[in-house]
């Protein structure tokens, strides 16, 4: 069952009470949240069922990939842009600029791709799950749909979850392409770095491995900002103001989950 | 049919329900009324399990709601019809689609026999031709009758309704009212009303219980329920601007 209550009654008798409470509360949130991801990435498959689920998921496919398209071309230009601005003038006091290329490329595939897809990603859609299911629970939507019988899980957390699985790599890649391609720009036009001479050292550098490991954050991302996110809506209280407020918390807990998680897996993928 | 033993719900030390105990019986109308913030909706909603008593027990046909596993409570659900206060319809979908959602959802049922049943239940509450438009193009009350449509569309045995003509114009809460008497004497459900409306909890009700403090200071028919003492439903009936006699002709109506 989605409708959850508050676990206690009664008000904690003292401090340490109190501190102990918050504790247990955060933990049992914790699992509630990974297991409602759990379910909605096992309800993924029944998304093809029918026609219906399958309209379902363009119109989810719609929202994350074409919705948020203007933004991170936006983003990814210009964070390929300050990164070859960055890097070249400091490549320039030895007189290196032509490996501005490998750098912005490298920066991009591992770190800033994801990066800045996921940050997008959480502010753009995952605060729009937030508030569109945050506003179904206090309108009784929600609970509407368990009277039903019908999983709100599978019937509104799936379709989401398919969409950003699928979407966030795809994403982190066009990230990638365009922050690569800002970085030229400013080679180019500031540096003097002839194109063809960026773009083969920026080819050089590439492996498939490091686009695979990018590949990977961007997809963990997108499963981390739809959990939070949906998590955060199916627990809203209180109205207007917990929608306000969810919406607020699902954005920071996306935001610092996509930083560590970020950091754990480059520590798991490249060695010290 | 439905039955609350000593119900209390607790909630940051307070008790919404206190020792609340009663039985509604199979195919009566049973109206809650009373005071805002007195645990009406709670009350409802324990009975499809969306709340969880503190204490007590709560059955619905020989089975304990309070206590029973996920599938029990699916199949339990299955006998009710739920109108919440806003309609609780589906913003995304058409009106015809959100009424058709729980054959759609739950059931095999081919197409055709679907929007059959949808059209039935749209002529049920009079909005033959709204199927198409989307909830933000109706009104609140037409909002309210789409949920009852959904509500009643898999044929329950028992429909909830939490205010049903609450923030409705005069002429738009007696439609609905009749509306509830009409489904409950041509497919025989039992329905359970929570309501602030005197008015219309007289019209249709067969009893009527005031809840105040989490518990029901008075259990009876329309016409014992105007003329007990009691001071918390006196001082209730006084607060509606209605004469008395307005009240008791009303009462009669119904009991004729």
């Amino acid at each position: 069952m989605i409708t959850r209550e508050p676990v206690y009654a009664d008000p904690p008798a003292n401090m340490f009470a109190a501190v102990w409470r918050r504790a247990v509360l955060l933990l049992g949130n914790i699992g509630y949240a990974g297991s409602l991801t759990v379910q909605a990435l096992a309800g993924a498959p029944g998304l093809l069922a029918t026609g219906r689920r399958r309209r379902e998921l363009m119109r989810q496919l719609f929202v994350t990939g074409i919705k948020s398209l203007a933004v991170i071309t936006v983003v990814g230009m210009f964070t390929g842009m300050i990164l070859g601005l960055q890097v070249g003038l400091e490549l320039r006091r030895f007189s290196k600029e032509i490996y501005i290329g490998s750098a912005v490329m490298v920066s991009m595939l591992r770190e800033m791709g994801p990066f800045m897809t996921g940050l997008i990603l959480a502010a753009c859609v995952g605060s729009s799950m937030a508030a569109q299911i945050g506003t179904m629970t206090v309108n009784d939507e929600v609970a509407a749909l368990e009277i039903m019988s019908i999983s709100p899980v599978r019937f509104l957390m799936t379709p989401r979850m398919g969409a950003m699985v699928l979407m966030t790599p795809v994403l982190s890649f066009y990230t990638c392409v365009l922050g690569v391609l800002g970085g030229g720009l400013v080679g180019q036009t500031q540096f003097n770095v002839p194109w063809d001479q960026y773009i083969s050292m920026a080819m050089d550098i590439a492996r498939l491995r490091e686009l695979y490991v990018g590949l990977l954050k961007a997809l963990v991302f997108g499963i981390v900002i739809t959990g939070v996110s949906c998590y955060e809506g199916f627990t809203t209280r209180q109205g207007a103001v917990g929608v306000g407020q969810a919406t607020r918390r699902s954005v920071i807990t996306s935001f610092l989950l996509i930083l560590v998680l970020g950091y754990i897996i480059t520590r798991l993928f490249y060695d010290l | 049919m439905i039955r609350f033993e000593h119900v209390t719900k607790c909630w940051d030390g307070r008790n919404v329900l206190n020792d609340l105990s009663f039985e509604i019986k199979r195919g009566e109308i049973f109206t809650i009324v009373g005071p805002s913030g007195t645990g009406k909706s709670v009350t409802l909603k324990h009975m499809v399990r969306l709340l969880t008593p503190t204490s007590g027990s709560i059955w619905v046909d020989g089975m304990e709601v309070s206590a029973a596993g996920a599938d029990d409570v699916r199949q339990v659900r299955e006998r009710f019809g739920y109108l919440f206060q806003g309609g609780a319809l589906l913003g995304w979908l058409t009106v015809a689609e959100n009424i058709a959602l729980p054959l759609r959802e739950r059931t095999k049922m081919p197409q055709a026999e679907i929007e059959g049943r949808v059209a039935e239940a749209l002529r049920m509450v009079g909005l033959e031709g709204d199927g198409e438009k989307y909830p933000n193009e109706i009104s609140g009350g037409m909002q309210k009758r789409a949920g009852l449509a959904r509500a009643i569309i898999n044929r329950p045995e028992i429909v909830l309704y939490d205010e049903p003509t609450s923030g409705l114009d005069p002429v738009t809460a007696r439609t609905i009212d009749h509306l509830i008497q009409r489904l409950n004497d041509e497919l025989g459900v039992t329905s359970v009303v929570v309501t602030h409306d005197l008015q219309g909890a007289l019209l249709i009700a067969d009893r009527i219980a005031m809840l105040t403090g989490g518990r029901f200071v008075e259990v009876s028919a329309p016409a014992d329920f105007v003329a007990t003492e009691q001071p918390d439903v006196r001082g209730f009936l006084d607060a509606q601007f209605i004469p008395k006699t307005g009240l008791h002709e009303m009462s009669a109506r119904r009991n004729t």
